[in-house]
């Protein structure tokens, strides 16, 4: 069982795995998730790698996998998530899947190629139907001779055919006389868009000796190929001649107008007009089978779709994992380097000796433990719970292998600072709802694998909104402040003395505590209600926030500053105990902590109802300026009947506290390089003697046994040794961190002063609205408030979430991270790790899940 | 049947509930004429001076139940509003199931 305290321990493995074990151990060990691989080959081409075959293999399945999904989406067809993880297939059953897959695709391609030409079967006869359709409509108007004659000439049909004879010229064209010129046309079909360039170019080419009629298809059809519906029209063409002929069926071509023969009598078009419908309706069942035959294919594979991805994701990722190992000198054996936890190697072997059974090698796998000088990767072990604060931590940066970590504290402190800036019961229990309904429907929602990032983001930080939410209805009962507006709990403990002349003559009055206008006892829990209603509660609440501020700012960075203390003590650092953490400490406490209990004496101290003035309110002193003259050996200035100090030799003790603070800069400065040089030295002193000593005869081996054997200490557990650095780099390196520190402390403790910067505003913005928005709805005089009310209270929730719990929340939530990632861990955290990550199936099929929805 | 859409119906559906509930309470706590909602009496602030302070009394306890009982009606509205914003959201997620 790991904690939170520190990262796990790691170590560096060296796994020996039989070849015909090796997969079944690998998928074993995918399942698990414990053990993060080392490439072992980087500088080999990924073609050049062993198992480049089967990851080719895998990659054709995915494709085949991809092009069955995207036909099954384009049905509609819903796919079967049952959420089973089935396990990785055995190598032999690839072969399986490999010809289930083919099989299926090859069918749906039949499949689509054939409704592809039946399609356009379809359309060509749809088009001919339009065509004799429309046709008619020409020879029927040329019946009535409703338009106007282009040529003198006359008919063009068979003269035996005199009854039917339609004379698309009309009678003056016959009585004009002339020979019976034979007229030619063409009949087809074109885009309507095309028409106007195509007459233009007809009228143009053709020098005007053609003539186009056009009509419209009403209903679009649909293009075979791209399957959009298109408008297209019919038009004729009438010419005289041959070479008009090869002229127009050029044009045609060139604007890809569909031509089909149309026969002139109207009785072979009528019966032309009946097989095109028998064979329209012929097409339109064979249509319809083969749908519902792709249709039957497309749902049996949607049955099993989600499990064949998750299997051939599951092979594809083992072998890579496999392609990252080394092959040993007989060829029969598989070398693995790899991370894991020390925690875990009970559970690791395990899991080799399932999979080595399960393959039905005789021979056991082999987990070595080896030394290495590197840094581990930094694993965490987190829960649902704890798993939200440490990303919220390792997003600023990774912690150093074995450095304390930040997270456990942050469960507490995140949500406390926020609470302080967010502080309104109301809008904390909004947000604690909200974050109870996502925490108490985990299940369901987490399986919902939404796209939206923001939900994303909501959801995976539910137990910090959670928590956030509850500690803010804590501080917002505390400072009474609901949506507003205060709890009258406990009654106030405020009376009003005057007597009524006075209160009906003037239109403020002050209520002054150190008479009987205040109970003097403090109210039990939280802000007195009568607060609320108050002209100067701001200036009230500001005296009490930026100390509060303040307070709580210190103690977070002293308990940072406390917490570099375990991490020295447990790198073995004893220089740094004493030349960093204590004069850090001491010139916090000593300047900051102390300004921290100035503050609470000045609260005990001071108070209204005193007989002496100089205990009253009138002589209590800023804090900040007692400070500033601290600092600046200044001498406190009070009023003429007050006290200059707060107690006997305050002066004294605060130039003492400042001289001793300052001291410690050139301890931080100075200390921690003069003693690496000094040990430095010795060390080089060390090693010359020695070499001197045993120079003949001696190895180096020798003398370094025995310089180890001599005064130089053991080395440290698993760190490599101190490199050694020039003098220069050192001081310039302490020199840095001390003016950060120093500096610092001063710019920090400030900077916790947002908290009540957050908090007045956001109270003020919590005031403002109700007043300008619901208050309008509770002003009015009779029944219409009703109704007013019932708009104006959705206006005000609509904006309370909007501005008041989002945008607030927000803002509040990234102060809070910004005081924990700079205020608090710059005086401890290193954050130079890198992440751990395991092997872990469930991570890469997460990851491909999302990916491919994007 | 459908007049809006999801989003609209399950937003309507939280206002109503957030509605009911807050002004029932503001409701309550204008009949027991809390101190916390003086500033919002109607007649109080507009006057420019009162009488005196039986009048300036007479008319807060006035505007106190007459906001009283704005606030149930409100409460009332909303939950006709509730009533509606649930079949909208019943027969959104019944459409969207069938699809």
């Amino acid at each position: 069982m790991g904690n939170l305290f520190r990262s796990e321990e790691m170590t560096l493995c060296q796994l020996f795995l039989q070849s015909e074990a090796a997969y079944a151990c690998v998928s074993e060990l995918g399942e698990l998730g414990l053990v993060q691989f080392r490439d072992l080959n980087p500088d080999v081409n990924a073609f050049q790698r062993k198992f480049v075959n089967e990851v080719r293999r895998c990659d054709e399945m995915e494709r085949k996998l991809r092009y069955l999904e995207k036909e099954i989406k384009k049905d509609g067809i819903p796919m079967l998530d049952t959420g089973e993880n089935p396990e990785a297939p055995q190598p032999r059953e690839m072969i399986d899947l490999e010809a289930t897959f083919e099989k299926l695709e090859n069918e749906l391609r039949e499949v689509n190629q054939n409704a592809e030409a039946l399609k356009r079967n379809f359309l060509e006869l749809t088009e001919l139907k339009h065509i004799l359709r429309k046709t008619q409509v020409f020879f029927d108007e040329a019946e009535y001779g409703c338009y106007p004659t282009y040529y003198s000439s006359s008919q063009m049909a068979d003269p035996s055919r005199e009854e039917e004879q339609v004379t698309l010229l009309g009678e003056e064209g016959l009585r004009a006389g002339g020979q019976a010129l034979k007229l030619g046309f063409v009949a087809g079909v074109i885009l309507r868009e095309r028409i106007p360039a195509f007459e233009r170019m007809l009228w143009r080419a053709c020098r005007g000796n053609v003539f186009l009629r056009q009509a419209e298809i009403e209903t679009p059809l649909e293009d075979p190929s791209s399957g959009d519906n298109v408008f297209k029209s019919v038009f004729i063409i009438f010419f005289q001649g041959d070479q008009l002929k090869t002229r127009v069926k050029k044009i045609c071509e060139g604007f890809r107008a569909t031509l089909y023969p149309c026969p002139e009598a109207p009785a072979d078009r009528r019966e032309m007009a009946m097989g095109v419908m028998t064979r329209l309706e012929d097409l339109n069942t064979v249509l319809g089978q083969t749908q519902d035959h792709r249709h039957r294919v497309l749902v049996a594979a949607a049955k099993n779709i989600k499990n064949w991805f998750v299997k051939v994701r599951k092979i594809k990722a083992i072998y890579h994992t496999l392609n990252l190992f080394n092959l040993d000198v007989t060829q029969k054996c598989l070398i693995a380097e790899c991370w894991v936890p020390v925690l875990d190697l009970e559970t690791i072997q395990l899991a080799l000796r399932r999979g080595t059974e399960r393959s039905g090698s005789s021979v056991p796998p082999i987990l070595n433990r080896m030394e290495s000088f590197e840094d581990p990767p930094t694993y965490n072990r987190t829960n649902k719970f704890t798993y939200g604060f440490q990303v919220l931590i390792d997003a600023y940066g990774v912690a150093t292998y074995r450095e304390v970590n930040p997270a456990p504290y942050t469960i507490i402190t995140f949500p406390f600072l926020f609470a302080i800036m967010f502080g309104d019961l109301g809008h904390g229990l909004l947000m604690a709802l909200f974050a109870g309904w996502m925490v108490l429907r985990e299940k369901p929602l987490a399986a919902k694998k939404s796209d939206s990032e923001i939900w994303n983001i909501f959801f995976g930080g539910r137990y910090v909104i959670l928590l956030m939410g509850l500690f803010s209805m804590y501080t917002g009962f505390v400072y009474n402040d609901i949506f507003s507006k205060s709890l009258n709990i406990f009654g106030s403990y405020w009376t009003v003395n005057y007597n009524k002349s006075t209160v009906v003559t003037n239109k403020d009055l002050q209520l002054n505590p150190s008479t009987d206008d205040y109970y003097q006892h403090p109210y039990p829990i939280g802000l007195d209600p009568v607060w609320q209603v108050a002209e100067n509660k701001i200036i009230f609440m500001n005296a009490y926030k930026m100390k509060i501020s303040i307070i709580v700012g210190v103690f977070h960075m002293l308990f940072g500053v406390c917490l570099s203390l375990w991490n020295y003590m447990y790198f073995r650092k004893r220089i740094s105990i004493f030349c960093e953490f204590i004069p850090q400490m001491i010139f916090l406490c000593f300047l900051f902590l102390y300004m921290v209990i100035l503050m609470f004496i000045k609260w005990t101290c001071y108070g209204p109802k005193t007989d002496d003035v100089k205990t009253s309110p009138y002589c209590a002193p800023s804090i900040l300026i007692t400070f500033i003259n601290m600092v600046l050996f200044n001498e406190n200035s009070a009023p003429e009947v007050c006290d200059q100090y707060m107690y006997s030799g305050q002066r004294p003790f605060q130039m003492l506290l400042v001289v001793i603070a300052l001291l410690c800069i050139p301890w931080m400065l100075f200390a921690k390089p003069m003693l690496t040089i000094r040990n430095q030295r010795r060390m080089h002193v060390l090693l010359n003697s020695n070499h001197q000593n045993h120079a003949v005869g001696s190895e180096n081996g020798d003398a370094e046994a025995a310089l180890a054997q001599g005064q130089i200490p053991p080395p440290l557990p698993p760190h490599k040794e101190e490199e050694e650095l020039p003098i220069g780099e050192i001081l310039i390196h302490q020199g840095i961190h001390t003016i950060e520190y120093v500096l610092g402390s001063v710019s920090h403790t400030a900077s916790y002063l947002r908290l009540w910067a957050l908090s007045l505003a956001h109270a003020q913005l919590s005031e403002v609205l109700w007043n300008m928005v619901l208050r309008n709805g509770l002003m009015f005089e009779g029944w219409v408030g009703g109704i007013a009310l019932w708009i104006t209270f959705a206006i005000w929730s609509t904006l309370t979430v909007a501005i008041l719990v989002l945008m607030e929340g927000l803002s509040a939530f990234l102060h809070t991270l910004r005081l924990h990632w700079v205020e608090f861990q710059s005086k401890f955290y290193q954050g130079m790790g890198y992440d751990f990550q395991p092997f872990s199936f469930e991570a890469i099929l997460d990851s491909a899940a999302q990916a491919p929805e994007e | 049947m459908k007049i809006c859409g999801p989003k609209l119906s399950l937003c309507g559906l939280i206002i109503s509930v957030w509605g009911i509930f807050q002004l029932v309470l503001m409701g309550i706590f204008y009949y027991v004429k809390s101190i916390a909602l003086s500033e919002d009496l109607p007649g109080v602030e507009s006057e420019g001076g009162f009488e005196s302070p039986e009048d300036f009394y007479k008319i807060a306890d006035r505007g106190y139940i007459q906001n009283a009982y704005n606030c149930w009606i409100a409460a009332c509205l909303y939950i006709f509003t509730l009533v509606i914003s649930g079949h909208q959201f019943y027969v959104n997620s019944r459409s969207s199931m069938n699809m």
